[in-house]
This record gives structure tokens, sequence and C-alpha cells, in this order.
């Protein structure tokens, strides 16, 4: 098992005949990913790169049978994809796209409450159940298929945790970015009490980072509900308050949103925290070896 | 993107929120002419208010009342140049450039109005509160029920009922009612049509003849939304960023100047913000945030790391990159020909991984520069710092 992902979704790219979508739908397809189609208003009826390419996610669907899709539209138009993935009854919607105004997000979010859909990210890497399915902007072949799940707000810091893991033999049941915006689809408690419930899971990872209060709301859920051994960091320890930090929802405003907060947060509720990420590995080999 | 109060101000005006009458000036003599205009037209006083990016200009000194056209022309005099340092821009303070003199008021009642983004909610939230002149973060943390909140449901922008509440709950007249309704559906007007992230009166006051004013304006755009701004992007002041900073987003780069002497080059925000952790963690200071993006291409690697020397405090440099969609080789090649450009004598400690971390490595190697590998971030981290100690 794994979660939200697996052998058998099938996944349609919203901006496939981007350069940014041509190249990552290659990638996922050469993971294993079943690629089935994408779409881009105007070039209905065409193929790219052997796959059939759609007017709308509607028709996409209609004609796929297509339960995620992935967004790759440039950001103006980002927002506005996720809509109408959402409408045209898409199960999973992972969208990439960095940069989506938020004000655009708030309609999104907002629209998203109405349909069934569940959104990942934006500004995120996408998804991975290692050896499956890999939906997303992420290296596949650090990872290795086993038992530890991530959930994360930063890419390359996944990488980094997946990389630990895996060179220490460790595998990963599912990594999931959830995304560096201050509004975000899926979030830390979602994908946690996923996990928890998720047989092939056995500890989590969980990096978070400066800005808002949702890694203390995740730290509520893990002191409440969670039966599963947790790791954390949280990125931006070092950083100045009022600055955004690459990331839009990176920001520490009105002296809320440190790292220190968040740290004493998740220690509090029982989170094994890593001073640095160069202890993720092995922490989580400890709390794997002392369940 | 931060803008002046004068600007925001100019902003809110044009939706029918109420602000004191004006005028930016940048010398003394417009000051004195801007000064009499507003004496002439019945001012009984005038603020001399510094333009700067930042809160805290009235402790600092940057706020002063004149009487007199003459008293405005010195205040002014004295004002523009200085150097403002307040608890928001750090001791090394801000220049002043511009004067905002506008004409006083009769004050009788400090108020705040404020608008954000609700993360958890996932909506704007119109904030209201009766301790005016005050930090909101204090009036939050002192006496959270002093604050009365209304969410904004998207696509509605803030509704009469709500600012009826709202001004209920501040404790205006029945008859500023309807003028108050009109203040703060303007203000949320204002907010959704520019794309803001933060708006903030403070204080919004009541005077003792009924009307209504901001006092004072904040206000900042999200910078995801100025592609369908171009007149806000206008306002633009590059004189109160960091001129590196500046140069930096020339080329779509995320750089931070920080005090430190280790200098960073990372792909992705959550890993630059953890290497400046790790670099503290292991005894140093960074001298900078910079994250090269995920879709970097060898001359901005090339542009980031100029960017990155150009600091002088930077007594050794960390490149730390995790190719995903940035390859190691396309990294190596830009930092290879930044290095043979700018002759850099400090020493550079690389830590490499991921897509074509072999070939990347070669680079390196046969460019016969004197780079440090480090194997883990943790190694690459202790090897910098030591670096940095001994330069």
């Amino acid at each position: 098992m794994s979660i939200l992902v697996d052998k058998s979704t099938k996944v349609i790219v919203q901006g496939l005949t981007g350069r940014e979508g041509t190249f990552h739908a290659k990638a996922c397809a050469e993971y294993g990913t079943k690629i089935v189609g994408g779409v881009t208003p105007g070039k209905g009826g065409t193929t790219h790169e052997g796959w059939p390419v759609f007017n709308t996610v509607q028709e996409a669907v209609d004609k796929t049978g297509a339960d995620a899709s992935v967004i790759f539209v440039p950001p103006p138009f980002a927002a506005d994809a996720i809509m109408e993935a959402a409408d045209a009854e898409i199960e999973l919607i992972i969208c990439i796209t960095e940069g989506i105004p938020t004000l655009d997000m708030v309609k999104a979010w907002e629209f998203l409450q109405t349909r069934r859909a569940r959104l990942i990210g934006p500004n995120c890497p996408g998804i991975i159940s290692p050896g499956k399915c890999k939906i997303g902007i992420m290296p596949g072949r650090i990872h290795k298929e086993g038992n530890v799940g991530i959930v994360s707000r930063s890419g390359t810091l996944t990488y980094e945790a997946v990389h630990q893991l895996t060179t220490r033999g460790i595998g990963q049941s599912t990594a999931i970015g959830i995304g560096g915006d201050p509004i975000i689809g899926t979030n830390f408690v979602d994908a946690l009490d996923l996990f928890n419930r998720d047989p092939q899971t056995e500890a989590v990872i969980m990096i978070g980072e400066i800005g808002g209060n949702a890694e203390e709301t995740a730290a509520e859920f893990v002191k409440a509900r969670m039966k599963k051994p947790v790791v954390g960091f949280i990125a931006g320890q070092a950083a100045p308050p009022g600055r955004r930090m690459g990331h839009a929802g990176a920001i520490i405003s009105g002296g809320h949103g440190t790292a220190s907060e968040k740290i004493k947060a998740m220690q509090a509720a029982g989170i094994r925290v890593c001073p640095t990420p160069a202890e993720i590995g092995e922490t989580v080999a400890a709390a794997l070896g002392g369940k | 993107m931060k803008i002046h109060e004068y600007q925001a101000k100019a902003v809110l005006k044009k939706y029918g929120v109420a602000v004191p009458r004006g005028e930016m000036v940048e010398n003394r003599e417009q000051a004195e002419a801007a000064a009499k205009s507003l004496f002439d037209q019945g001012a009984s006083g005038v603020v001399v208010k510094a333009q700067i990016h930042a809160g805290g200009r009235g402790k600092g000194g940057g706020v002063k009342i004149a009487k007199s056209v003459a008293e405005a022309g010195e205040l002014a005099g004295k004002m523009l140049g200085m150097t403002l340092v307040t608890h928001q821009t750090g001791p090394e303070g801000r220049v002043v450039r511009r004067l905002l003199i506008e004409e006083t008021l009769p004050i009788e009642r400090e108020l705040y109005l404020g608008i954000v983004l609700d993360r958890a909610e996932a909506k704007p939230v119109f904030m209201a509160s009766q301790a005016g002149g005050m930090e909101i973060e204090q009036v939050a943390e002192e006496n959270p029920d002093a604050i009365v909140k209304e969410y904004i449901a998207p696509g509605m922008g803030l509704e009469p009922f709500q600012a009826r509440k709202l001004a209920f709950r501040l404790g205006l007249k029945p008859e500023q009612i309807s003028q108050a309704v009109k203040f703060m559906t303007g203000l949320y007007k204002a907010f959704e049509e520019t794309d803001s992230s933060l708006m903030e009166i403070n204080p919004f006051i009541t005077c003792s003849d009924g009307r209504l004013f901001a006092l004072d304006a904040k206000m900042n755009f999200d910078d995801n939304a100025l592609f369908r701004h171009p007149e806000l992007k206008e306002l633009r002041d590059v004189t109160e960023e960091d001129p590196l900073e500046v140069e930096a987003s020339k080329y779509s780069l995320n750089y931070i100047k920080l005090d430190g002497n280790v200098g960073c080059m990372v792909n992705g925000a959550g890993l630059a913000m953890a290497t400046m952790d790790i670099i503290k963690y292991a005894g140093g200071m960074p001298a900078n945030f910079l994250d090269v993006g995920g879709g970097a291409n060898a001359e901005q690697v090339a542009h980031a790391f100029e960017i990155l020397l150009s600091d002088k405090n930077v007594k050794a440099v960390l490149i730390n990159i995790f190719g995903g969609i940035l390859r190691v080789d396309t990294l190596a090649k830009g930092v290879v020909e930044a290095a043979n450009k700018t002759k850099i004598q400090l020493p550079v400690v690389l830590r490499l991984e991921g897509t074509n971390v072999e070939q990347g490595r070669e680079i390196l190697q046969q460019s016969g520069l004197n780079f440090i590998v480090a194997e883990t971030m943790k190694d690459a981290a202790e090897k910098v710092v030591a670096a940095a100690g001994k330069a």
C-alpha cells in the first residue's frame, strides 16, 4: 500500500505541450506512471510525444478515464486550471506551478470545497509512491520502495531526506510535497492522517519551515491521534523576520511563524525534531528500530 | 512589494478612502510650497513625515508637526538626507529621500484597521481594533478580544453589513456609520483590485468634527500578481532595497543579504534555509540566503556567483545543490565559468547530489580550480565554517 497514488493511477498533464510539461511527463512515464494524455486548449485532437491532447479536462476525463491530473500551466492561468480539473471530477490534482497570485488561490480553494477533488500544492514537487507511481518533478532514482512516509513544504529538502533514507537502505511508502505557498490544498494534518491509516507506513517524516502555523496544528494532531513515530525538521532557524525566504509562505510576520515556536510545539507532541537536516536519516532509523 | 505611505494613500484615494490632504516632496522648496498650499486651504498645521519602507517613524524622529511654512521648511531641511533608525530598519537605518507634507487634523480617537490573508482559513480577513497607534501583534498578544474580525467570502468582498458590524464594534457614532462603511468597503476593494498581501490603516482616526481618515497607510503587494498590475510595478522604490538584492531580482534569483561571512548558493528555498541553519549550527554565520531555483541555467548560476562574491563580508562560499530539475553538470559549468571570470580567491566548498552528479564532479575536477569537495551537508558546513574562520 501507499497513499493517494499507485500503479493504477491514470494521469493527465495540464500544460503537456509546454517545455516543463513535456520534460516531466516523459520522466514520469519512464518511471512507470500511467500518463494517459494531456490538455492544452486549442491543441485538442493532436498528439504530443505519442499522447492524445484534449482541449478541456472534461474531454480528457471522458476519453481516458483519468483520475489524477498534474498541472504545469503558467502562474496566471494555474488557479483556473485547478478549478477546471476539480469541475471535471478529477480526484487528485497536483499543481506544480510556482508563483500563483494569492487571491487566485483564495478563489480556487473555495471552489474546491464544493467538489470532491483533493489538491496537492501548488508550488510543490508533487507526489511519489516509489516503485509504483511518480507524479511530479522529483528525481525518481533517489527513491526506494519501503515503509516511511514523508510530507514536506520543501522540494529539495525532501530529496535530501529521501536520499539519506535510501542510502541507509530505508525505503519510502509515499513522499508528498505539499508546497511552499501560503494557501495549499493538502496540508500536514491531511497527509499525517492518511499515513496513520496506511498499513505500509511505519514512520513519518514531516518537514516544515517558517511561516504560518500549519506545523503547530499538525503537532496537535500528532499528539492526539498519531499511532506511528514522527520525525521532524523545521527549516529557517537562521532566517530573519519579515523577509520572504524564497517560498511565498516562508515568512515570519509579526513575530509569529518562527522555527523555534514550531519546534517547541512539535517536541511537546512527541515528534523527534532533528536540529539539522543531516540527522534525518539516523533519527528515522532509530525511530523504526526502537518501535 | 512594499510601497511608501504617500503612494498607498494615492491608491486608496481612488477607491473613495478618505486621506488627509497632502503632497510628496523631495526638497525644502517643494516642502515649503506644499505647506503653503495647505495653510492657504485652511490647515491649522502641517505634518512632515519621512517616507521610508519601515514602521516606527514617529519614535525615530521622522514625523514632526509644523505651525508655519518656515517651520515646515526647516523641518524638511533637517529630515531630508538624515538616516532614520527605527525598530524596523535595523541599526543601519534608512536615508530619508522623500517626505509627505500633510494637513493636521483634529484627532479625537485613534483606531486600527487591517486586512491580511488568514492562511488557515484561506481567506482575507478584515480586522478592526480600538487600540489604534499600537502594533496589532502586540494587541493580539495582550488583549486578543480587542480585535474584531470579518472574513471575506471569495468573489464577494466586504459586504456593507460586515462593515457596519465592525464600525459599531469600534464604537463609532451612529452618524459616522455610513461614512465608515464607505471607507471600509473602499479599503477592501482596493486590497482586492491591487492584489495586496497586507493593508494597514494605523491609525484610522475619528475627528472632533465627525470625519474619518486614514492617518497612516501601509500597503504591500503580492509579488506573484504584479504581472497584471504594471501601474503598481512603477511604484517600486529600489533605493529602499539592498543593491545586491535588486541586482539578483534582475536574474530571477531569490537573494537576501544577511550579516555573516559564509556565502551560500543553494537550489530550492527549503534546502537554502536549511543550509543557513546548518552553517549556524556548525558555528558560522550565513552571509545570505540564495535560492537559484529549480530550473536555473549556467548563466543564472554565474550571475548568482558574482552577486554572492560582491558581498565584501564573504570569506568562504558553500554551494549546496541537490539536483532534480537543475542538473548538477549545468550547475558545475556555471560555477566554473563564474569562478574563472571573477578570478575567485576565496575557498569554495561544494556539496553536490542528484541528477548527473558524476558529470558535474568531473567538470569541477577538470577545471583546475581549487574547490573543496564535501560529501554531506554536515561535512560541507563544517568545512566552510573552518575555511571562513581561517580567512
